[in-house]
């Protein structure tokens, strides 16, 4: 089930783990480079000369591109993002979802990935039930999600928490090698929407601490060279 | 808009967790996170303290205004408790009018303190029945990760200990300009501190984080202190519908001092 989910994700355009490209921390003003060779791309603006940085995050070079990967922030929701949410309303043609988002999502009953008979919809979901779902369309009414589609649906157990939503590209990892890194050492099941919800499932209590720790670490020290080494350091122990 | 609630399958497993003894960070259920106090935070209060118990952090300033006497008593000072919940602190706070929980913590830390005796408010008379000192607690929690009550009640208990009483000008008004050295007049033997104890299930736990207050079912705020070598409830308030068993009042009934103890040793270290 949470392998389909990552599956889902790999339309996402992830963030590599280990780039050759050069990187550094920038603040909001900080000049990053100057001259008229070079374009600002996502998080950078230019200014005269100069390329800044917009916002707090990792400055990168990809040829004369310059863009900042956000460090922190709120999660903006993209199409095709794959999101784990929570059931906040039932209405009478589909369910109201908390995705952590500036706008709740709505999950039509249409959506849903069989016939759903409209009397028992909480039969299917009920309030406080958590799903992963994918965005299917942004508009001015909202956000509309979707169940159609590889490893989406309710999830059975487990927990949720709460990590930065730009830490998350690093958490799954290249190919989703640092999420299976921390799957196959805990023997957990990890799910991570790119909202910053994170769903482990096991039934040993102490590995799902442990596959916790683990995320958080990552979370924290997205910056960091060398990660996947020292994840397994501490899973290690 | 942020989720409020916990989902369903976290509180399971919060449960399952606590039953079986054990936390996400590796704490006992009835074990305090470190706490740090730090005084004179703020330059304009007559006494301040940022307190930073785990990542919640508070910090608590007292201002001291001459202001006229209640009607029912003349001669005694007035204490005043405020809180702000400022949307910096957690996404879950809004700005806008005081709502339920802005409005409840204030009042859990006055009557912990008021009923306390630890501040003897008849020495904040300036003149009797037309002039008394007004001491005003501020409360504004900086970061919110949970157990904010018990956060809020250290950092009051500091912040008065730090407190200094300004000058009085000829006009009778306060000359904040001129501080005395004298400390508000306070109770040495008396240190009332709040104990929140929460439960979840079947167990009860105290000082949770964000999430694991979301997931908890009921709270039950306790105002404790020591007179005379005995410990006191001063004051005690339940929340949500949830209800504890009398096994559990008398499991609470024998933490209580033992914490108390604990909790007083370590804000001791800093006062």
């Amino acid at each position: 089930m949470n392998q389909q989910i990552d599956e889902a994700q790999e339309a996402e355009p992830m963030e590599t783990e280990q780039s050759t490209k050069k990187r550094r921390v920038v603040v909001p003003g900080e000049v990053i480079v100057s001259g008229e060779d070079f374009l600002p791309s996502e998080g950078a603006r230019r200014e005269g000369q100069d390329i800044l940085a917009s916002r707090f995050g990792l400055a990168e070079e990809a040829g004369r591109v310059i863009k900042v990967i956000p460090i922190t922030g709120a999660f903006i929701p993209r199409r095709n993002s794959v999101v784990l949410g929570r059931v906040t309303q039932i209405t009478l043609n589909g369910w109201v979802i908390d995705i952590d988002a500036a706008s709740s999502g709505f999950l039509p009953i249409d959506e849903s990935p069989r016939f759903i008979n409209k009397n028992e919809m909480d039969q299917f979901l009920a309030i406080g039930d958590v799903v992963a779902a994918k965005i299917w369309s942004i508009n001015v009414r909202g956000i509309d999600l979707t169940l159609k589609g590889k490893g989406l649906g309710k999830l059975e157990g487990g927990f949720i928490f709460r990590v930065s939503p730009n830490s998350v590209p690093r958490i799954i990892g290249r190919e989703g090698s640092m999420i299976s890194l921390i799957k196959e050492r805990t023997g957990c099941d990890i799910g991570a929407g790119q909202n910053g919800w994170v769903w482990v499932q096991s039934d040993n209590l102490d590995s799902q601490i442990q596959a916790r720790k683990a995320i958080e670490f990552v979370s924290e020290n997205v910056h960091v060279d060398g990660l996947t080494e020292k994840v397994e350091g501490l899973l290690n122990k | 808009m942020s989720s409020m609630k916990s989902a369903g399958i976290t509180i399971d497993t919060f449960k399952k967790l606590f039953t079986a003894g054990k936390r996400f960070d590796g704490r006992g259920l009835m074990e305090y996170r470190p706490f740090e106090v730090n005084f004179e935070v703020s330059n304009c209060a007559e006494g301040s303290a940022r307190v930073r118990l785990g990542k919640s952090e508070v910090i608590v300033g007292v201002k001291m205004n001459i202001d006229k006497p209640y009607p029912d008593s003349p001669d005694k000072g007035n204490l005043m408790v405020s809180a702000d919940l400022l949307p910096l602190a957690s996404p879950r706070f809004e700005a806008g009018p005081p709502k339920f929980d802005a409005i409840e913590l204030p009042r859990l830390v006055d009557r912990a303190i008021r009923e306390s005796g630890m501040i003897n408010l008849k020495e904040l008379v300036v003149t009797p029945g037309e002039k008394v000192w007004t001491v005003i607690i501020d409360i504004y929690p900086i970061n919110a990760d949970g157990n904010l009550i018990d956060a809020a009640s250290i950092g009051a208990a500091a912040a008065l200990k730090s407190a200094v009483i300004p000058g009085i000008t000829e006009a009778g008004t306060p000359d904040y300009k001129h501080r005395t050295k004298k400390k508000l007049p306070l109770s040495d033997e008396t240190l009332p501190l709040s104990i929140t104890v929460f439960k979840l299930g079947n167990t009860l736990f105290l000082d949770p984080t964000r999430e694991e207050e979301e997931a908890s079912e009921t709270r039950t705020t306790f105002g404790v202190s020591k007179w005379k070598g005995s410990y006191m409830i001063n004051s005690c308030q339940k929340s949500a519908p949830v209800c504890l068993t009398r096994a559990e009042i008398e499991e609470i009934a024998k933490l209580l001092p033992k914490k108390y103890d604990e909790l007083n040793e370590r804000l001791k270290k800093f006062l």
